[in-house]
């Protein structure tokens, strides 16, 4: 039989980038503009607020207010907090938005519309709004309501061990940002076709979720999971008006008391941060080239 | 045999305002390969998708060995099927794609492993077992897709215009090899598709479909030589509408006279139905007729002529005599000494040549 088949070895090549040879130069030097007018703008707050904490009037250089960062009260336990939080809430917003983007493409195509702008509703209200609803919620409460499971719950969601009330505001946050990523990754591939290929072939609707479309879908996961923990780690407003010891609050506390240090720390959560979303970026990559 | 025995019967489906389905009754007998042809929208996509289990009628039910699957979901129906895009599982290489439906019925991995070579060795590709399907060709998916289906030993295969993504020359190699392996596997196999060529070169039967309901079923050449409808004589093959005088149950056409095939019309005005390879033309000064267009085909030349009345006719002429029928020649047009299809004269003018559907 295969002697039969001419072996076509056209193999559906990448689009290849344009030629970089044939361009003329100036654009070249534009981009060098572009380039260097941004590292500017990004790279001389950092380098200011480095040499801020580096400088000590009479040494010269000490990385003291670095070493000050460890022992000062409540880092480990604040930024173990939202770490938490962010890892509580990637989880449930892929949970709550990921089947709900499936369903939608494959059973309502004409829902669609009505999701986005659902998902998008978040961006549009503003953060200290969205927090005056909520604390005005959770001060609610009659005293007879007190030894009901509603109020239980309410006290119960406010635990500043781990505030389970601020995972649900932040997945509300993260919505935008989580679906629009979700919804480009489906885009990317044929869900319709591949769920009724993987049903044909005898699998259940579960199966075909988890076997089919999330590992096709992981690097628009991981680029949502980039996002809000992103979102999570720098959120402030909302923390700070329910008055819970996030790593953005711990920040501003200690900046009162001690400048050269909440610089550093400052300094030092941007470098936290970006190796987070690195490490999360290149599960994202290594997935796309392994498929 | 392995193959199981189809039946659609009276199936309806709507969508909104567009019926898609309308009442179909179809009989597929155990092992035959039978195509659904007809133009877009008559229907053939859904009927299939009805017996996939994507689906589900309004009305009519479809029986698999006389049992009824019309409730039974997707994933417990008995059918393995390729898709008209590709639908490989792009995480999965070629091997594991093949295995999928072993591995949701968990066979172990070694079983699992050992069919899937087996497989593709069967459809052509022993070596591409640890390629993905971004590393394959347009035909070496639709082949490991085969694969695939095929994997779970069904007893129905169904093929949803498998081919229409592939270039020609692919095209036919491909649907040879599914033909040969369907006659091996003696598997019952319905193949959706609204390209003729591909319908009548592989089926034993031809369904022709038209706004959900069937035109005719019969195996290539007698839906080829004995249309049932002027809608199949049309879909199928190019026709020419030649007007025509009915006597009794003879026509006199292009000044000849030739027996009636079936049931002759009450009225006299009639059209002829003519395929273009039954016209004979002739270069002759002194005919009535003017090669207006001459389309080259290699085998064949395809020539549109005037006749002195008005009337365009097609006519089919071997290749290598296309040079004697440049456009302008004066021809004189005859017809082949056999019997023509006669139907009632249509409103739109048998003058009108049918416009040409796909080279066949």
């Amino acid at each position: 039989m295969a002697s039969l088949t001419p072996q076509v070895s056209t193999q559906l090549a990448p689009a290849t980038a344009p030629g970089r040879g044939g361009r003329p130069r100036r654009p070249r030097v534009w981009r060098g503009v572009v380039l260097v007018l941004a590292a500017v703008y990004f790279l001389v707050p950092l380098i200011a607020s480095f040499v801020f904490t580096v400088k000590a009037p009479d040494q010269g250089f000490s990385l003291d207010a670095y070493g000050q960062i460890f022992s000062a009260e409540g880092f480990g336990g604040s930024l173990l907090l939202s770490l938490g939080l962010g890892v509580a809430t990637i989880v449930l917003v892929l949970l709550l938005t990921l089947p709900a983007a499936v369903a939608v493409r494959l059973g309502a195509p004409g829902l669609r519309p009505v999701l986005e702008v659902v998902c998008t509703l978040p961006l549009v209200v503003p953060p200290i709004t969205f927090v005056a609803g909520i604390s005005t919620v959770l001060r609610w409460g009659p005293d007879y309501l007190a030894s009901t499971p509603l109020y239980q719950t309410i006290i119960a969601v406010q635990n500043p061990d781990f505030p389970v009330v601020l995972v649900l505001a932040y997945v509300v946050l993260a919505l935008p940002f989580a679906y629009r990523s979700l919804d480009a990754g489906l885009g990317a591939i044929d869900v319709r076709t591949l769920s009724e290929a993987a049903r044909n072939l005898g699998a259940s609707w579960p199966h075909v979720l988890l076997r089919v479309i999330i590992p096709n879908m992981r690097s628009a996961m991981a680029s949502a999971s980039f996002l809000t923990l992103a979102l999570v780690l720098g959120e402030f407003t909302i923390a700070r008006l329910l008055s819970f010891q996030t790593f953005p609050n711990w920040i501003y506390r200690i900046s009162g008391s001690q400048a050269q240090v909440s610089v550093a720390v400052s300094v030092f959560s941007l470098l936290i941060t970006w190796l987070l979303l690195l490490a999360l970026s290149s599960a994202g990559a290594r997935q796309r080239s392994g498929s | 045999m392995n193959g199981a025995r189809v039946e659609f019967r009276g199936l309806r489906r709507r969508f909104g305002s567009t019926v898609a389905l309308d009442g179909l009754d179809l009989t597929v007998e155990p092992g035959e390969l039978i195509a659904l042809l007809g133009p877009s929208g008559c229907g053939k996509t859904t009927a299939l998708r009805c017996l996939a289990g994507f689906e589900q009628p309004d009305e009519g039910e479809v029986l698999v060995d006389g049992a009824d699957i019309t409730r039974v979901p997707a994933n417990r129906r008995d059918a393995g099927m390729v898709f008209q895009s590709y639908s490989l599982f792009p995480n999965l290489n070629a091997r594991d794609n093949v295995g999928f439906g072993m591995r949701v019925r968990k066979v172990p991995a070694a079983k699992r492993h050992a069919r899937a070579q087996e497989l593709l060795e069967l459809v052509g590709l022993p070596s591409v077992g640890d390629r993905y399907p971004h590393q394959l060709s347009g035909g070496q998916q639709q082949r490991v897709a085969l694969a695939r289906a095929l994997a779970l030993e069904p007893r129905v295969l169904l093929l949803d215009e498998p081919l229409s993504a592939l270039d020609a020359k692919v095209r036919v190699t491909l649907r040879e090899e599914i033909r040969r392996l369907q006659l091996s596997l003696g598997i019952t196999t319905i193949f959706v598709t609204h390209d003729q060529e591909e319908a009548l070169s592989m089926a034993d039967r031809v369904a022709v479909l038209r706004d959900g309901r069937l035109e005719q079923v019969a195996d290539p050449a007698t839906l080829y030589d004995r249309p049932a409808t002027p809608f199949v004589a049309e879909f199928v093959g190019a026709m020419n509408h030649l007007p025509g005088l009915v006597s009794g149950d003879r026509v006199t056409v292009l000044g000849q006279t030739l027996p009636v095939e079936g049931q002759a019309p009450d009225t006299a005005q009639a059209d002829v139905l003519v395929r273009p390879e039954a016209v004979l033309v002739t270069p002759d000064a002194e005919g009535d007729g003017i090669v207006m267009v001459s389309s080259f085909r290699g085998s064949t030349a395809r020539l549109r002529v005037r006749l002195g009345d008005g009337t365009e006719v097609l006519a089919d002429v071997p290749g290598h005599d296309s040079a004697r029928f440049a456009p302008g020649t004066a021809v004189r047009v005859g017809l082949v000494e056999r019997p023509v299809l006669v139907s009632a004269r249509s409103e739109t003018g048998a003058a009108a040549a049918v416009p040409e559907p796909d080279v066949v």
